[in-house]
Protein backbone atom coordinates (compact mmCIF):
# COMPACT_ATOMS: atom_id res chain seq x y z
CA UNK A 1 0.00 0.00 0.00
CA UNK A 2 1.06 3.32 -0.72
CA UNK A 3 2.60 5.12 2.64
CA UNK A 4 1.12 8.27 0.89
CA UNK A 5 -1.02 9.18 -2.01
CA UNK A 6 -2.50 12.78 -3.37
CA UNK A 7 -5.59 12.37 -4.90
CA UNK A 8 -6.91 14.73 -7.39
CA UNK A 9 -5.38 17.68 -4.47
CA UNK A 10 -6.24 20.98 -5.06
CA UNK A 11 -5.44 23.96 -2.56
CA UNK A 12 -7.08 27.56 -2.71
CA UNK A 13 -6.52 30.45 -1.06
CA UNK A 14 -7.50 34.00 -1.52
CA UNK A 15 -9.27 32.78 -4.93
CA UNK A 16 -5.43 31.79 -6.03
CA UNK A 17 -5.01 28.14 -6.31
CA UNK A 18 -1.99 26.88 -5.15
CA UNK A 19 -1.99 23.19 -6.40
CA UNK A 20 -4.18 22.33 -8.75
CA UNK A 21 -5.28 18.74 -9.26
CA UNK A 22 -2.18 16.75 -7.99
CA UNK A 23 -2.14 13.45 -8.26
CA UNK A 24 0.98 11.50 -6.77
CA UNK A 25 2.02 8.43 -4.46
CA UNK A 26 4.12 7.50 -2.42
CA UNK A 27 5.85 3.81 -1.98
CA UNK A 28 7.92 2.70 1.06
CA UNK A 29 11.36 3.05 0.73
CA UNK A 30 11.73 6.04 -1.90
CA UNK A 31 12.57 9.07 -1.90
CA UNK A 32 10.29 11.36 -3.99
CA UNK A 33 11.70 14.95 -4.85
CA UNK A 34 9.44 17.73 -5.67
CA UNK A 35 11.18 20.10 -8.08
CA UNK A 36 9.87 23.85 -8.23
CA UNK A 37 10.63 27.52 -8.40
CA UNK A 38 9.91 28.92 -5.09
CA UNK A 39 5.79 29.88 -5.34
CA UNK A 40 5.18 26.71 -7.30
CA UNK A 41 3.11 24.80 -4.11
CA UNK A 42 6.12 22.41 -2.83
CA UNK A 43 5.40 23.50 0.67
CA UNK A 44 2.01 23.68 0.29
CA UNK A 45 2.31 19.68 -0.79
CA UNK A 46 4.25 18.85 2.04
CA UNK A 47 2.03 20.51 4.47
CA UNK A 48 -0.69 18.82 3.38
CA UNK A 49 0.71 15.30 4.28
CA UNK A 50 1.34 16.12 7.48
CA UNK A 51 -2.08 17.53 7.99
CA UNK A 52 -0.70 21.28 8.85
CA UNK A 53 -2.68 22.25 5.70
CA UNK A 54 -6.29 20.57 3.95
CA UNK A 55 -7.01 20.25 0.43
CA UNK A 56 -9.52 22.46 -1.02
CA UNK A 57 -10.74 19.74 -3.14
CA UNK A 58 -9.50 16.20 -3.03
CA UNK A 59 -7.42 14.11 -0.51
CA UNK A 60 -4.14 13.20 0.91
CA UNK A 61 -4.07 9.90 2.30
CA UNK A 62 -1.41 8.68 4.50
CA UNK A 63 -1.23 4.98 5.42
CA UNK A 64 -4.44 5.14 3.17
CA UNK A 65 -6.87 6.83 5.81
CA UNK A 66 -7.83 10.65 4.58
CA UNK A 67 -5.39 12.89 6.79
CA UNK A 68 -8.93 14.99 7.80
CA UNK A 69 -9.68 11.46 9.65
CA UNK A 70 -6.39 11.37 11.02
CA UNK A 71 -6.12 12.82 14.92
CA UNK A 72 -4.29 15.77 13.63
CA UNK A 73 -1.36 15.75 16.33
CA UNK A 74 -0.93 12.45 16.01
CA UNK A 75 -0.59 12.84 12.23
CA UNK A 76 2.38 15.19 13.07
CA UNK A 77 4.33 13.00 15.56
CA UNK A 78 4.41 10.21 12.73
CA UNK A 79 6.10 12.12 10.62
CA UNK A 80 9.45 13.65 10.73
CA UNK A 81 9.53 17.41 9.35
CA UNK A 82 13.08 19.28 8.35
CA UNK A 83 12.34 22.41 7.70
CA UNK A 84 14.58 25.16 5.70
CA UNK A 85 14.92 27.67 8.98
CA UNK A 86 15.45 24.72 10.72
CA UNK A 87 13.12 26.05 13.71
CA UNK A 88 14.93 24.60 16.70
CA UNK A 89 13.78 25.75 19.43
CA UNK A 90 16.35 28.43 20.70
CA UNK A 91 15.78 27.82 24.85
CA UNK A 92 16.16 24.31 24.56
CA UNK A 93 19.83 22.16 24.66
CA UNK A 94 20.36 20.00 21.28
CA UNK A 95 18.99 17.24 23.68
CA UNK A 96 16.01 18.77 24.61
CA UNK A 97 15.59 19.57 20.94
CA UNK A 98 16.06 16.03 19.53
CA UNK A 99 14.20 14.58 22.71
CA UNK A 100 11.05 16.71 21.71
CA UNK A 101 8.73 14.37 19.85
CA UNK A 102 9.79 11.09 22.25
CA UNK A 103 9.42 13.56 25.39
CA UNK A 104 5.66 14.29 24.07
CA UNK A 105 4.40 10.80 23.70
CA UNK A 106 5.72 10.29 26.87
CA UNK A 107 9.15 8.43 26.92
CA UNK A 108 10.47 7.50 29.76
CA UNK A 109 13.23 9.68 30.61
CA UNK A 110 16.15 7.12 29.98
CA UNK A 111 14.64 5.99 26.96
CA UNK A 112 14.33 9.32 25.33
CA UNK A 113 18.17 9.78 26.45
CA UNK A 114 19.39 6.87 25.30
CA UNK A 115 17.42 7.27 21.68
CA UNK A 116 19.75 11.04 21.58
CA UNK A 117 22.55 9.63 22.16
CA UNK A 118 22.15 7.22 19.70
CA UNK A 119 20.33 10.07 17.23
CA UNK A 120 23.71 12.07 17.67
CA UNK A 121 26.37 9.73 17.18
CA UNK A 122 24.47 8.57 13.68
CA UNK A 123 24.69 12.52 12.50
CA UNK A 124 28.25 12.72 13.02
CA UNK A 125 27.61 15.07 16.68
CA UNK A 126 29.09 13.38 19.60
CA UNK A 127 26.91 13.56 22.42
CA UNK A 128 29.12 14.45 25.05
CA UNK A 129 30.48 17.34 22.99
CA UNK A 130 26.92 18.64 21.60
CA UNK A 131 24.24 17.46 23.63
CA UNK A 132 24.40 20.61 26.38
CA UNK A 133 25.13 23.00 23.53
CA UNK A 134 22.14 25.52 22.52
CA UNK A 135 21.19 25.75 18.86
CA UNK A 136 23.29 29.26 18.75
CA UNK A 137 26.42 27.59 19.40
CA UNK A 138 26.10 25.52 16.74
CA UNK A 139 27.46 26.03 12.77
CA UNK A 140 24.31 26.02 10.28
CA UNK A 141 25.61 22.80 9.26
CA UNK A 142 25.30 21.23 12.91
CA UNK A 143 22.17 22.67 13.55
CA UNK A 144 20.67 21.51 10.41
CA UNK A 145 21.88 17.60 11.49
CA UNK A 146 20.13 18.54 14.47
CA UNK A 147 17.12 19.40 12.78
CA UNK A 148 17.32 15.78 11.39
CA UNK A 149 17.65 13.96 14.19
CA UNK A 150 15.12 15.63 16.06
CA UNK A 151 12.53 14.47 12.95
CA UNK A 152 13.70 10.65 13.49
CA UNK A 153 13.83 10.74 16.64
CA UNK A 154 10.28 8.95 17.18
CA UNK A 155 11.38 7.02 14.41
CA UNK A 156 8.82 8.26 11.91
CA UNK A 157 8.20 6.03 8.90
CA UNK A 158 8.05 9.51 6.60
CA UNK A 159 10.25 12.28 6.58
CA UNK A 160 9.31 15.42 4.95
CA UNK A 161 12.13 17.51 4.01
CA UNK A 162 11.26 21.20 2.84
CA UNK A 163 14.83 22.62 1.28
CA UNK A 164 16.66 21.70 4.02
CA UNK A 165 20.14 22.36 2.98
CA UNK A 166 19.20 25.28 0.90
CA UNK A 167 20.96 27.96 3.19
CA UNK A 168 23.86 26.60 3.87
CA UNK A 169 27.34 26.65 1.77
CA UNK A 170 27.91 24.79 -1.00
CA UNK A 171 30.80 21.98 0.88
CA UNK A 172 28.51 21.90 3.88
CA UNK A 173 25.19 20.87 1.17
CA UNK A 174 26.76 17.91 -0.29
CA UNK A 175 28.32 16.80 3.23
CA UNK A 176 24.62 16.90 4.07
CA UNK A 177 23.49 14.82 0.97
CA UNK A 178 25.63 12.57 1.13
CA UNK A 179 24.76 12.07 4.93
CA UNK A 180 21.34 12.15 3.61
CA UNK A 181 21.65 9.66 1.33
CA UNK A 182 23.62 7.44 4.18
CA UNK A 183 20.89 7.38 5.99
CA UNK A 184 18.30 6.38 3.59
CA UNK A 185 20.36 3.19 2.59
CA UNK A 186 21.04 2.68 6.30
CA UNK A 187 17.22 2.80 7.74
CA UNK A 188 15.10 2.79 4.71
CA UNK A 189 12.80 5.28 5.31
CA UNK A 190 10.47 6.94 2.78
CA UNK A 191 11.29 10.69 2.37
CA UNK A 192 9.44 13.84 0.32
CA UNK A 193 11.74 16.06 -0.34
CA UNK A 194 11.28 19.44 -1.57
CA UNK A 195 14.00 21.52 -3.57
CA UNK A 196 14.31 24.33 -6.01
CA UNK A 197 17.90 22.93 -6.71
CA UNK A 198 18.05 20.75 -10.02
CA UNK A 199 21.49 19.00 -8.69
CA UNK A 200 20.33 18.25 -5.16
CA UNK A 201 16.75 16.48 -6.85
CA UNK A 202 18.91 14.33 -8.97
CA UNK A 203 21.33 13.42 -6.30
CA UNK A 204 19.01 12.24 -3.82
CA UNK A 205 15.41 11.78 -5.78
CA UNK A 206 14.58 8.00 -6.69
CA UNK A 207 12.11 10.26 -8.02
CA UNK A 208 11.16 13.65 -9.65
CA UNK A 209 8.22 15.22 -9.35
CA UNK A 210 8.21 18.87 -11.35
CA UNK A 211 6.14 21.35 -9.89
CA UNK A 212 4.64 24.30 -11.96
CA UNK A 213 2.56 26.98 -10.60
CA UNK A 214 0.66 24.00 -8.85
CA UNK A 215 0.71 21.32 -11.49
CA UNK A 216 2.59 18.19 -11.44
CA UNK A 217 4.83 16.43 -14.21
CA UNK A 218 6.15 13.28 -12.86
CA UNK A 219 9.35 11.30 -13.51
CA UNK A 220 9.86 8.14 -12.80
CA UNK A 221 13.63 8.26 -12.19
CA UNK A 222 16.22 10.58 -12.51
CA UNK A 223 17.02 9.68 -15.87
CA UNK A 224 13.65 10.19 -17.07
CA UNK A 225 14.03 13.40 -15.76
CA UNK A 226 16.72 14.45 -17.77
CA UNK A 227 14.48 13.62 -20.98
CA UNK A 228 11.70 15.52 -20.09
CA UNK A 229 11.03 18.20 -22.43
CA UNK A 230 8.58 19.98 -20.74
CA UNK A 231 9.31 24.06 -20.97
CA UNK A 232 9.52 23.98 -17.21
CA UNK A 233 11.92 21.12 -17.04
CA UNK A 234 13.98 22.57 -19.94
CA UNK A 235 14.42 25.53 -17.83
CA UNK A 236 15.73 23.66 -14.93
CA UNK A 237 18.12 20.63 -17.13
CA UNK A 238 19.23 24.42 -19.12
CA UNK A 239 20.99 25.23 -15.23
CA UNK A 240 22.68 22.20 -14.98
CA UNK A 241 25.28 23.29 -18.05
CA UNK B 1 15.47 63.18 60.05
CA UNK B 2 12.83 64.74 62.35
CA UNK B 3 11.55 62.16 64.61
CA UNK B 4 7.86 62.96 63.71
CA UNK B 5 8.54 61.83 60.12
CA UNK B 6 10.77 59.08 61.41
CA UNK B 7 7.61 57.91 63.16
CA UNK B 8 5.83 57.59 60.21
CA UNK B 9 8.11 56.41 57.52
CA UNK B 10 8.33 52.83 58.65
CA UNK B 11 3.92 52.96 58.30
CA UNK B 12 3.76 54.67 55.29
CA UNK B 13 6.36 53.00 53.38
CA UNK B 14 4.63 49.64 54.26
CA UNK B 15 1.18 50.76 53.14
CA UNK B 16 2.65 52.17 49.56
CA UNK B 17 4.43 48.52 49.20
CA UNK B 18 0.97 46.86 49.84
CA UNK B 19 -0.43 49.05 47.65
CA UNK B 20 2.12 48.41 44.57
CA UNK B 21 2.01 45.21 45.05
CA UNK B 22 -1.51 44.43 45.23
CA UNK B 23 -1.95 46.52 42.05
CA UNK B 24 0.74 44.74 40.12
CA UNK B 25 -0.10 40.86 41.58
CA UNK B 26 -3.52 42.18 39.97
CA UNK B 27 -2.72 43.78 36.85
CA UNK B 28 0.31 41.04 36.41
CA UNK B 29 -2.63 38.42 36.72
CA UNK B 30 -5.27 40.03 34.48
CA UNK B 31 -2.83 41.78 31.95
CA UNK B 32 -1.10 38.05 31.20
CA UNK B 33 -3.93 35.53 30.40
CA UNK B 34 -5.50 38.79 28.66
CA UNK B 35 -2.22 39.06 26.58
CA UNK B 36 -2.28 35.47 25.30
CA UNK B 37 -6.12 35.60 24.67
CA UNK B 38 -4.73 38.59 22.24
CA UNK B 39 -2.94 36.26 20.15
CA UNK B 40 -5.55 34.23 19.75
CA UNK B 41 -8.11 36.69 19.03
CA UNK B 42 -8.03 39.32 16.88
CA UNK B 43 -10.72 40.88 17.08
CA UNK B 44 -10.34 41.64 20.52
CA UNK B 45 -6.50 43.71 19.60
CA UNK B 46 -8.31 46.64 18.58
CA UNK B 47 -10.63 47.40 21.63
CA UNK B 48 -8.30 45.72 24.46
CA UNK B 49 -5.34 47.38 23.21
CA UNK B 50 -7.89 50.75 22.50
CA UNK B 51 -9.10 50.73 26.15
CA UNK B 52 -5.62 50.05 27.98
CA UNK B 53 -4.47 52.81 26.17
CA UNK B 54 -6.86 55.62 26.81
CA UNK B 55 -6.76 54.28 30.59
CA UNK B 56 -2.65 55.87 29.89
CA UNK B 57 -3.74 59.44 28.93
CA UNK B 58 -6.14 60.09 31.82
CA UNK B 59 -4.22 62.01 34.32
CA UNK B 60 -3.89 59.86 37.32
CA UNK B 61 -5.51 62.71 39.90
CA UNK B 62 -8.72 62.86 37.33
CA UNK B 63 -8.82 59.01 37.31
CA UNK B 64 -8.99 58.73 41.02
CA UNK B 65 -11.68 61.38 41.07
CA UNK B 66 -13.70 59.79 38.75
CA UNK B 67 -13.74 56.41 40.59
CA UNK B 68 -14.85 57.81 43.70
CA UNK B 69 -19.06 58.20 42.70
CA UNK B 70 -19.09 55.07 41.01
CA UNK B 71 -20.34 52.35 43.20
CA UNK B 72 -18.68 48.65 44.72
CA UNK B 73 -15.17 49.74 42.93
CA UNK B 74 -15.22 53.31 43.49
CA UNK B 75 -15.70 55.26 46.98
CA UNK B 76 -12.79 56.74 49.40
CA UNK B 77 -10.03 54.73 50.23
CA UNK B 78 -7.27 51.69 49.29
CA UNK B 79 -9.87 49.82 47.23
CA UNK B 80 -10.34 52.80 44.16
CA UNK B 81 -6.40 53.24 44.30
CA UNK B 82 -5.37 49.65 43.89
CA UNK B 83 -8.44 49.77 40.99
CA UNK B 84 -6.52 52.93 39.02
CA UNK B 85 -3.48 51.65 39.77
CA UNK B 86 -4.68 48.57 38.18
CA UNK B 87 -5.83 50.47 35.27
CA UNK B 88 -2.64 52.24 34.38
CA UNK B 89 -0.36 48.92 35.07
CA UNK B 90 -2.25 47.08 32.64
CA UNK B 91 -1.13 48.78 29.47
CA UNK B 92 2.49 47.58 29.58
CA UNK B 93 1.58 44.31 30.69
CA UNK B 94 -0.91 43.64 28.03
CA UNK B 95 0.63 44.81 24.91
CA UNK B 96 4.24 43.01 25.92
CA UNK B 97 2.88 39.44 26.42
CA UNK B 98 1.03 40.29 23.25
CA UNK B 99 4.01 41.54 21.14
CA UNK B 100 6.27 38.78 22.70
CA UNK B 101 4.48 35.92 22.41
CA UNK B 102 3.88 37.45 18.27
CA UNK B 103 7.04 38.31 17.50
CA UNK B 104 8.94 34.48 18.44
CA UNK B 105 10.50 33.13 15.33
CA UNK B 106 7.56 32.18 13.23
CA UNK B 107 9.97 29.03 12.06
CA UNK B 108 10.11 28.42 15.58
CA UNK B 109 6.24 28.09 15.87
CA UNK B 110 5.93 26.32 12.94
CA UNK B 111 7.98 23.50 13.52
CA UNK B 112 6.54 23.06 16.79
CA UNK B 113 3.00 22.78 15.10
CA UNK B 114 4.89 20.47 12.96
CA UNK B 115 6.38 17.83 15.51
CA UNK B 116 2.76 17.47 16.75
CA UNK B 117 2.70 19.93 19.92
CA UNK B 118 -0.73 20.82 21.03
CA UNK B 119 -1.46 24.55 21.30
CA UNK B 120 -1.27 24.44 25.12
CA UNK B 121 2.15 22.73 25.15
CA UNK B 122 3.22 25.08 22.43
CA UNK B 123 1.84 28.04 24.84
CA UNK B 124 3.82 26.51 27.53
CA UNK B 125 6.80 24.93 26.34
CA UNK B 126 7.65 27.53 23.65
CA UNK B 127 5.97 30.83 23.25
CA UNK B 128 5.87 31.87 27.08
CA UNK B 129 9.39 31.13 27.79
CA UNK B 130 10.82 32.55 24.76
CA UNK B 131 8.48 35.70 25.52
CA UNK B 132 10.19 36.12 28.96
CA UNK B 133 11.79 38.79 28.54
CA UNK B 134 9.74 41.09 26.92
CA UNK B 135 6.49 40.51 29.37
CA UNK B 136 8.76 41.36 32.31
CA UNK B 137 9.94 44.14 30.81
CA UNK B 138 6.68 45.31 30.39
CA UNK B 139 5.79 44.43 34.50
CA UNK B 140 9.43 45.93 35.24
CA UNK B 141 8.03 49.14 32.88
CA UNK B 142 4.50 49.27 34.79
CA UNK B 143 6.15 48.13 38.00
CA UNK B 144 8.06 51.86 37.96
CA UNK B 145 5.20 53.67 37.13
CA UNK B 146 3.13 52.48 39.75
CA UNK B 147 5.15 52.93 42.23
CA UNK B 148 5.54 56.76 41.33
CA UNK B 149 1.87 57.05 40.78
CA UNK B 150 0.76 55.20 44.21
CA UNK B 151 2.03 58.34 45.86
CA UNK B 152 -1.69 59.86 44.10
CA UNK B 153 -3.05 57.83 46.47
CA UNK B 154 -3.15 59.47 49.46
CA UNK B 155 -5.74 62.23 47.75
CA UNK B 156 -8.34 59.78 47.94
CA UNK B 157 -7.06 59.05 51.58
CA UNK B 158 -4.85 55.72 50.29
CA UNK B 159 -2.26 56.03 52.23
CA UNK B 160 1.34 55.63 51.30
CA UNK B 161 4.06 57.56 50.90
CA UNK B 162 1.93 60.14 49.10
CA UNK B 163 0.45 61.32 52.76
CA UNK B 164 4.02 63.06 53.00
CA UNK B 165 4.22 65.37 50.27
CA UNK B 166 0.87 66.42 50.35
CA UNK B 167 0.76 67.39 54.02
CA UNK B 168 4.72 68.96 52.87
CA UNK B 169 3.13 70.53 49.70
CA UNK B 170 0.11 71.76 52.13
CA UNK B 171 2.45 73.21 55.13
CA UNK B 172 5.57 73.88 52.51
CA UNK B 173 7.68 71.71 54.22
CA UNK B 174 10.17 70.76 51.93
CA UNK B 175 12.20 67.70 54.80
CA UNK B 176 8.16 66.33 54.44
CA UNK B 177 7.91 66.41 50.88
CA UNK B 178 11.54 64.83 50.39
CA UNK B 179 10.31 62.40 53.36
CA UNK B 180 7.75 60.64 50.40
CA UNK B 181 9.77 61.21 47.80
CA UNK B 182 13.05 59.93 48.46
CA UNK B 183 11.54 56.47 49.55
CA UNK B 184 9.43 56.00 46.91
CA UNK B 185 12.24 57.09 44.33
CA UNK B 186 14.21 54.58 46.05
CA UNK B 187 11.70 51.75 45.93
CA UNK B 188 11.24 52.72 42.10
CA UNK B 189 15.27 52.34 41.54
CA UNK B 190 15.31 49.01 43.29
CA UNK B 191 12.32 47.87 41.21
CA UNK B 192 13.81 48.98 38.43
CA UNK B 193 17.28 47.20 39.27
CA UNK B 194 16.05 43.79 40.35
CA UNK B 195 13.24 43.29 37.75
CA UNK B 196 16.31 44.37 35.11
CA UNK B 197 18.18 41.54 36.62
CA UNK B 198 15.74 38.70 36.83
CA UNK B 199 14.75 39.69 32.87
CA UNK B 200 18.49 39.61 31.82
CA UNK B 201 18.56 36.20 33.04
CA UNK B 202 15.67 34.89 31.48
CA UNK B 203 17.28 36.36 28.15
CA UNK B 204 20.45 34.98 28.48
CA UNK B 205 18.74 31.48 29.16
Amino acid sequence: MALVEFRDVSYEVGGREILSEVNFTVEPGETLVLLGRSGSGKTTALKMTNGMLFPTRGQVRVEGRPTTEWDPIGLKRRIGYVIQEVGLFPHFTVEQNVGLVPTLEGWPAPDVQQRVEQLLDEMGLPPADYRARYPRQLSGGQRQRVGVARALAADPPLLLFDEPFGALDPVTRVELQRQFLDLQHNLQKTSIFVTHDVREALRLGTRIGLLTRGRLELAADPETFRNLRSEEALAFLSSLE
Amino acid sequence: MRPDLANDLLQLTGEHLVLVISAMAAAILMGVPLGIVLTRREGWRRPLLGFASVMQTIPSLALFGFLIPIPFIGGIGTRTVIIALVMYALLPILRNTFVGIASVDTAVCESAVAMGMTSGQMLRQVQLPLAAPTILAGIRVATVTTIGTATIAAAIGGGGLGVFIFRGVASVDTAQILAGAVPAALMALAADGGLGWVERKLSRA
